[in-house]
């Protein structure tokens, strides 16, 4: 029989995503309130000055928060329904089953995608090379995250604690440091303990690119090596440590 | 003859306890092959093992000629597990459960549809195909994951305790299910539930303490067994002298005697000759269970 991969990741997005929100519609409000909330205070707080870096870190936190979700998405359908035994048993690879899961964490997301892209379009208004450099980051962003995520879940046996973690991490990563707002108007010595954050190099590209944030090149330069030196090095660790097939 | 085959299986897991200790054995892959023991006799270890789930320690196994380590991608091909507590999501529906599975498993979304229709109306679910899981009772969840694997193109199906924790009705009704999918396919199921081996079960493994004690179709255990008859008396009878056999008092003071068969015999015609009331029956699956892992089962049944 020759099997459709197109078909197999499809399954992970219809059972992580489109059915929870076709079937129970009132997820996709929860989807929006996280990041837009944020985003509104901010906003308020500068008077509309800080509206630009706020959608930047808005989209930050959608990319970093799905894929840190997908721990706990993981962990709840491999721990409470025992759905990764029955996949593990099928002909479907584990990356066709995290590939489409990963995309699941995104179109969830899709809600509140769609609004901070529209936002972007109005006040960024940014031209094709800042969409280019905005869309490398956010991927890289995500990737790490996804990384980060499955790797947690593989490992993960109790549901209500991936839940908490998942948060946790999405609140260490994406709230806490500055993704919303740019890293000057953190004060020392707290902003270098923002740098502990791969998210903070994320947003000092992006801020950067969008002009709300002025930093020499050599700098630019250093976030994307650590952006990137992080990314490899969580993606390796992912790939090492992650189980698929218990031991 | 298409075989599953199991050669010194072995698990250690990584707190020293030894799930498993050198499980050999072989049957067809045809019809309904039911392991049943205690809870943490290992029969699901060995299940998970099996469907490639779960390293083995030592040992290897194949399926129909492909080893379960070495050609596991192709074993994925030709199996399907409904594991120990699997519970349908509750989010999604019976039909897109069955249509996802599919999916997962590489059909095309035209065939993956027409397939979960089928295998919705051959287990009777069409009316539930498009009610929320949940909102349905514990048996038909458990119908909608078994016509989640039967509509998949699986010759092997594992079925870790299908039944557990289902009212005997839902119990029955699934067994008339999985006795319809035995016709066609080879069904590997687990179970407590002696009485559910002794339905539907084909052939029979017992396994005790990571060690397979005893297999083969329930003629074969009976015959095996040193006992193949069992007589109950009721309480307060006084036990003819016995030669060669095993007796049993239950709680509630019947007395069961498990002998062979010309005891069993001689026993019952004087038990005719005093006018004591007994029944004698050959050995049920209950009785050579409780032989061969020495603890009880179940309570003794009054007759």
């Amino acid at each position: 029989m020759k099997r459709n991969r197109l078909s197999q990741i499809f399954a992970g997005v219809l059972v992580n995503a489109i059915y929870e929100m076709k079937n129970y519609p009132i997820v996709l409000l929860s989807t929006v309130i996280s990041p837009l909330s944020l985003l509104a205070v901010i906003t308020f707080v500068s008077s509309g000055t800080l509206l630009g870096t706020a959608i930047q870190g808005g989209l930050i936190m959608i990319f970093f928060s799905s894929g840190i979700a997908l721990q706990s998405d993981l962990s709840h359908l491999k721990n409470d329904f025992k759905l990764q035994d029955m996949i593990v048993s099928s002909p479907t690879s584990s990356k066709l089953y995290m590939g489409g899961m990963a995309l699941a964490e995104i179109v969830y997301s899709i809600p509140g995608l769609a609004i901070l892209i529209i936002l972007a379009g109005i006040y960024l208004q940014p031209s094709p090379i800042q969409i280019l450099i905005l869309t490398t980051v956010l991927f890289v962003m995500f990737v790490v995250s996804v990384a980060i995520g499955f790797m947690l879940s593989t490992f993960s046996s109790d549901v209500v604690q991936s839940y908490a973690f998942s948060r946790l991490l999405s609140l260490l990563f994406a709230a806490l440091p500055p993704v919303y707002y740019p890293i000057s108007y953190v004060p020392a010595p707290f902003n270098y303990l923002a740098y502990l954050s791969p998210t903070t190099y994320a947003a000092e590209i992006m801020h950067s690119a969008t002009g709300y944030l002025d930093i020499p090149l050599s700098r630019i330069i250093v976030d994307w090596a650590v952006l990137l030196g992080v990314g490899a090095i969580i993606l390796l660790v992912a790939i090492k440590k992650s189980r698929w097939k218990d031991v | 003859m298409a075989k599953l085959e199991c050669n010194g299986l072995t698990k250690i897991y990584q707190d020293n306890r030894k799930a498993l200790d050198e499980v050999s054995f072989s049957v067809e892959t045809s019809g309904i092959f039911g392991l049943i023991g205690r809870n943490g006799a290992g029969k699901t270890t060995l299940v998970r093992i099996l469907a490639t789930e779960l390293e083995p320690t030592q040992g290897s196994a194949s399926i129909n000629g492909l080893n379960i380590l070495t050609q596991e991608d192709k074993v994925r091909e030709k199996i399907a597990i409904v594991p120990q507590e699997a519970r349908a999501i509750r989010w999604m529906t019976p039909k897109q459960t069955v249509f996802s599975y599919l999916l997962w498993r590489g059909y095309s979304m035209r065939d993956a549809k027409r397939l979960a229709d089928e295998s919705l109306i051959k287990l009777g679910l069409q009316q539930y195909a498009n009610v929320l899981n949940s909102k349905l009772s514990g048996g038909t969840k458990r119908k909608v994951l078994i016509a989640t694997v039967m509509a998949s193109e699986a010759e092997v199906i594992f079925l870790d305790e299908p039944t557990t924790g289902l009212d005997p009705i839902s119990r029955r009704e699934l067994w008339e299910i999985l006795r319809d999918i035995g016709k066609t396919r080879f069904i590997f199921l687990t179970t407590h539930y002696l009485e559910e081996a002794e339905q539907i079960a084909d052939r029979i493994g017992i396994l005790k303490d990571g060690r397979l004690v005893s297999i083969g179709t329930l003629a074969e255990l009976r015959k095996s067994s040193p006992y193949q008859y069992s007589i109950k008396l009721p309480p307060k009878t006084q036990v003819p002298p016995l030669k060669d056999a095993a007796v049993t008092v239950s709680q509630s003071g019947y007395t069961q005697i498990m002998t062979h068969e010309a005891e069993a015999f001689s026993i019952a015609r004087l038990l005719s000759e005093q006018g004591i009331k007994f029944s004698i029956t050959p050995v049920t699956l209950d009785d050579i269970f409780f032989h061969l892992v020495g603890q009880k089962v179940r309570e003794n049944h009054e007759t």
